[in-house]
């Protein structure tokens, strides 16, 4: 009977969650599990920050947000739509070059200085970190001229992925999380550049105003703290803190 | 000069639409003619598998139709095969890549009018023109054509208004490439994803405006055409 298997809680809330589309697959696992453990319901929206972020400020009926970025949560805060105090690096998102081909990335960045691809896809700096960060990697090897004229952006990395799986662009710049099963590159060859070469990035979540009296949307942030949720955070090739 | 609330980017943007829309109008219409002229004429059994994948991309969304063409253009779709054996490389992310999108998506805006217009004319006309002893070629380019006349305008319009305003799959096969690839929509969605609020007001509100002057002139056409023909 389902009455017996719905564990005991006191009071089961709902939240609703606003996540950044790079996080979709960990974010499905931990909602799951966070459900068992509280009895809580996590209902999860994927899409992107900048999105998001104009939803909440139009009155989105979201408790939390996992933002894509920093600056996002913390502009929120000071805006009065999260709050303050709230906001906490939930994951840290690795930079990989990525091609489907098997041989092309010999695991360093020789492959940007031939002539071995036509074009090399990068998330739109302007709408997304691993965009912003690709472009840092690019000027610290000292190869952005020599590869800007061949470069197509996506509007965020799950497009900029869609660009070079679909073998359009034969080489880009994606999240590691897109890349990894079972800690190995899935499919074809890559380099995870090295954290030296870029600022970290950070994914911050916050508790946003209309979340501050629901006790899913706290339970699921004390969640993400949890020995639990970050060992998957972790096996998708995040790093956490 | 004062300072306009759009940058350099956007005007780009606003020329490249134009062009863009101006080809995949030009092209429509040479291929839409012939195709509208068939489907209104013909009573063969594949006259209404054609006219429904014609009329697909007027109901299909167009991130389904932007990600199947991106699949077509890529290295293993036939289109990517033909124009990397022709060695013109791959359509993606380029301007021949948004014009093939472009024209596919509003094919069925070009086709249809066009498609009534010939339908309307009815047989007594063309049946004149024979007893006049008027080639069948010489019929449809004398006699149908100027008919059409309305319906031709029509799907002008609606074409080059269509390829204005899409956006679903000149982002899924455009790469974001100013000047190349970056048009007014996917502009727009630019300025609103990176929070540049008072730009994309600029640019979706003379989107909204040239949309309603693009419907307004259609009503005028509407108009004319019912006075040419009863």
């Amino acid at each position: 009977m389902t009455a017996f298997s719905t564990p005991l809680v006191a009071q089961s809330a709902e939240v609703n969650v606003a996540v950044a589309a790079n996080f979709t697959a960990p974010m499905k696992l931990i909602a799951q599990s966070f459900e068992q453990k509280t009895g809580h319901k996590a209902i999860l929206a994927f899409g992107g920050t900048g999105q998001f972020y104009a939803q909440i400020r139009h009155g989105a009926p979201f408790g939390v947000l996992l933002a894509a970025d920093q600056e996002t949560p913390s502009r929120l805060e000071s805006e009065g739509f999260a709050v303050k105090g709230t906001s906490f690096t939930y994951a840290t998102g690795q930079l990989v070059l990525w091609s489907r081909q098997p041989d092309l990335i010999k695991d360093s960045a020789d492959v940007l200085k031939t002539a071995r691809f036509q074009r090399i896809a990068i998330a739109n700096p302007k709408l997304a970190p691993y965009g912003r960060a690709a472009y840092d990697v690019l000027d610290k090897l000292d190869l952005l001229s020599t590869v800007k004229p061949k470069v197509v952006e996506g509007s965020n990395i799950a497009q900029t992925f869609q660009f070079v799986s679909s073998g359009n662009a034969q080489i880009g710049f994606v999240a590691l999380s897109q890349v990894l099963e079972k800690g190995q590159i899935r499919e074809g060859s890559g380099w995870i550049v090295p954290g030296s070469l870029y600022e970290p990035i950070r994914q911050d979540a916050v508790l946003l105003s209309s979340g501050q009296d629901n006790p899913a949307a706290t339970a699921l942030l004390e969640y993400l703290h949890g020995d639990k949720a970050k060992a998957v955070i972790e096996s998708f090739g995040y790093v956490v803190q | 000069m004062h300072d306009w609330p759009i940058g350099p980017e956007a005007w780009q943007a606003i020329g490249l639409t134009l062009q863009l829309a101006a080809m995949t109008t030009l092209t429509l219409l040479v291929i839409a003619t012939p195709l509208a002229w068939w489907l209104s004429q013909t009573q063969s059994r594949w006259r209404a598998p054609i006219a429904a994948l014609v009329t697909l991309p007027l109901v299909l969304p167009p991130t389904v139709l932007g990600f199947y063409i991106l699949v077509l253009l890529g290295p293993q779709g036939w289109v990517g095969m033909l124009t990397e054996w022709l060695g013109i490389g791959l359509l993606s992310f380029s301007f021949g890549g948004l014009l093939t999108g472009s024209i596919i998506a509003s094919l069925p805006f070009a086709v249809q009018p066009i498609q009534y217009a010939f339908e309307a004319i009815g047989k007594r006309p063309l049946e004149v023109a024979a007893t006049l002893r008027a080639r069948p070629l010489d019929a449809f380019f004398n006699v149908a054509l100027p008919l059409a006349r309305p319906g031709l305008l029509t799907a002008t319009v609606l074409s080059f208004a269509h390829t204005v305003g899409e956006f679903g799959v000149v982002l899924m096969i455009g790469g974001n490439i100013p000047g190349q690839t970056r048009v007014v929509s996917t502009q727009i969605f630019g300025y609103v994803e990176a929070m540049e609020y008072t730009a994309a007001h600029w640019l979706a509100g003379a989107m909204v405006v040239f949309s309603f002057g693009v419907l307004i002139s259609l009503s005028f056409l509407k108009k004319r055409s019912d006075r040419v023909m009863p």
